[in-house]
């Protein structure tokens, strides 16, 4: 599946100033788009209007060329800068983990996700813990897109190298597109097979 | 250590609740099934001062206050039962509409909701209660159609904080539809403040069924209730006969004070943060 950013502008309220303006963007089946900017240039708001949380002011998001769906399981999924705020406060992460598929034992060990932490609650894990389960959660195969919004800034090096092998299998395996947010450039070469630069 | 004190706060807080709520359904199952002989009229025994036999003393009638007394307050509490049925299930659905629909829907509950709480409370109640034919049928409409206003903010705040949360937005994007994530999100997140909100939906009601009754307005004479007891008994207060309106008085405060209490605890139990103190 290709997903498509035609000219999108947008702003958070008509009297604000625009936070994006006329970004075009396509991520192929396969590709791993490293968009660079820097903070506050508007990588989150980008990455939520990619995955459909947020609509565009001007412009369209295309995915083959139809809209985004808006009801039933999108093929874009966003993994959120913030795992603390990603997870019910009130949902043990048993549950969380399997709200939309239930990822098998294998996975599970690949991301390090323990079967201790299922019980617990999310105030009980770190931030880099909860990471995982946000991203193993949506590792369905009927993800296509997956837009990744600094999505490993909390991790230590060394895990941040775990998590980013294991996604990369996935993506070359299932020949999936991603779109990987980050201001670190060493992460988006490594990672990816092009980068753009929002503040050019 | 730590561990064991907040073991005990816990005990505690909830053998308050217990006990509370044990002595309001026990006033409300005795007065439901009290045989209306028990504060039937006996001249022979009228204006009694409280004794042994007459806890609360009686009346010119010769009925014992204390039987009358747990009547009225069982009625009021059938009252404040009504009202918070009526109230639950307005309060969730324009609660709830309110935040998720937005717009017009929100522009028009707000103004619902400010309407009835900008006038003042009795004289709305007194206004419906004549609307509806006075009496125990119109006290008991004007009670149950104006106490939603609070609880359906509380539901309305709730809902719309909850909507934008990231993991409500991620559950829609997983497919989730809009019911599954009420039932799934929302209701539990909501669930407590509502609860409380409830149980703190009774005092309101108990008194100001009470008011109105007082004023004249409510049930009729005839029927065992606080209002019209309290009413009543100020025709003797000056000649010295203080029980009869002390010890309702005090009856109608101690159960508005448990429901109060019971909200409160029930808040503090209930919010983790509170609840580590
Ligand atoms: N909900 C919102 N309402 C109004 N303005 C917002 C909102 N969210 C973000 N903004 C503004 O939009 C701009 C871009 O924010 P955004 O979060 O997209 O930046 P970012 O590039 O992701 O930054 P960071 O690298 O710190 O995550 C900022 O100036 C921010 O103040
Ligand atoms: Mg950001």
């Amino acid at each position: 599946m290709q997903l498509e950013a035609k000219n999108i502008s947008f702003r958070y309220d008509k009297k604000s100033p625009w936070v994006l303006k006329d970004v075009s963007l396509s991520i192929q089946e396969g590709e791993r788009v490293g968009i660079v900017a820097p903070s506050g240039f508007g990588k989150t708001t980008l990455a939520r209007i990619l995955a459909g949380y947020e609509k565009p002011s001007e412009g369209q998001v295309l995915i083959d060329g139809k809209e985004l769906p808006s009801k039933g399981f999108c093929p874009v999924q966003l993994i959120y800068q913030h795992p603390e705020l990603s997870v019910n406060p009130r949902w043990r992460m048993e549950k969380t983990l399997n709200e939309c598929f239930t990822p098998d034992e294998a996975l599970l060990a690949k991301m390090g996700i323990e079967k201790e932490w299922l019980h617990r609650w999310p105030s009980e894990l770190s931030g880099g813990e909860l990471q995982r389960f946000c991203i193993a959660r949506i590792l369905t195969p009927k993800t296509k897109i997956l837009i990744c919004d600094e999505i490993s800034t909390m991790l230590d090096v060394i895990t941040q190298a775990q998590v980013w092998n294991i996604l990369l299998d996935i993506a070359k395996e299932r020949n999936m597109g991603m779109a990987v947010i980050t201001h670190n450039k060493a992460l988006a070469e490594k990672v990816c097979t092009r980068t753009v630069r929002l503040d050019k | 250590m730590r561990n064991t004190s907040l073991w005990n706060r816990r005990t505690r807080l909830t053998l308050l609740i217990v006990l509370a709520a044990t002595y309001l359904l026990a006033v409300f199952f005795w007065g439901l099934f009290i045989d209306p002989s028990e504060y039937g009229v006996h001249y022979e025994n009228k204006l009694l001062a409280p004794s042994g036999q007459h806890l609360f003393g009686t009346d010119a009638m010769g009925r014992d206050m204390f039987k009358r007394c747990i009547k009225g307050l069982s009625n009021s509490l059938v009252i404040g039962l009504l009202a918070s049925l009526v109230s639950s299930v307005v309060a969730l659905i324009m609660g709830i509409a309110s935040a998720v629909f937005g717009g017009f829907v929100d522009r028009f509950v707000n103004l619902c909701v400010d309407l009835c709480m900008g006038l003042p409370h009795l004289v709305l109640l007194i206004l419906i209660s004549c609307m509806a034919g006075r009496g125990t049928v119109g006290v008991t409409v004007a009670v149950a159609l104006t106490h939603w206003p609070s609880l359906t903010r509380i539901v309305r705040q709730e809902v719309l904080q909850l909507r934008n949360t990231q993991y409500v937005l991620a559950s829609r994007k997983m497919g989730k539809s809009y019911l599954t994530i009420a039932l799934t999100h929302m209701v539990p997140h909501v669930l407590p403040a509502y609860l409380i909100g409830l149980i703190l939906l009774f005092p309101h009601a108990i008194m100001h069924e009470a008011s109105v009754t007082f004023l004249g307005f409510g049930l009729p004479k005839e029927m065992p209730a606080i209002g019209v007891i309290l009413a009543e008994s100020m025709n003797h207060i000056t000649t010295g006969k203080w029980w009869m309106a002390l010890f309702p008085g005090l009856m109608l405060l101690l159960a508005v004070v448990l429901f109060d209490l019971i909200g409160e605890t029930l808040k503090k139990l209930w919010n983790p943060n509170s609840g580590n103190e």
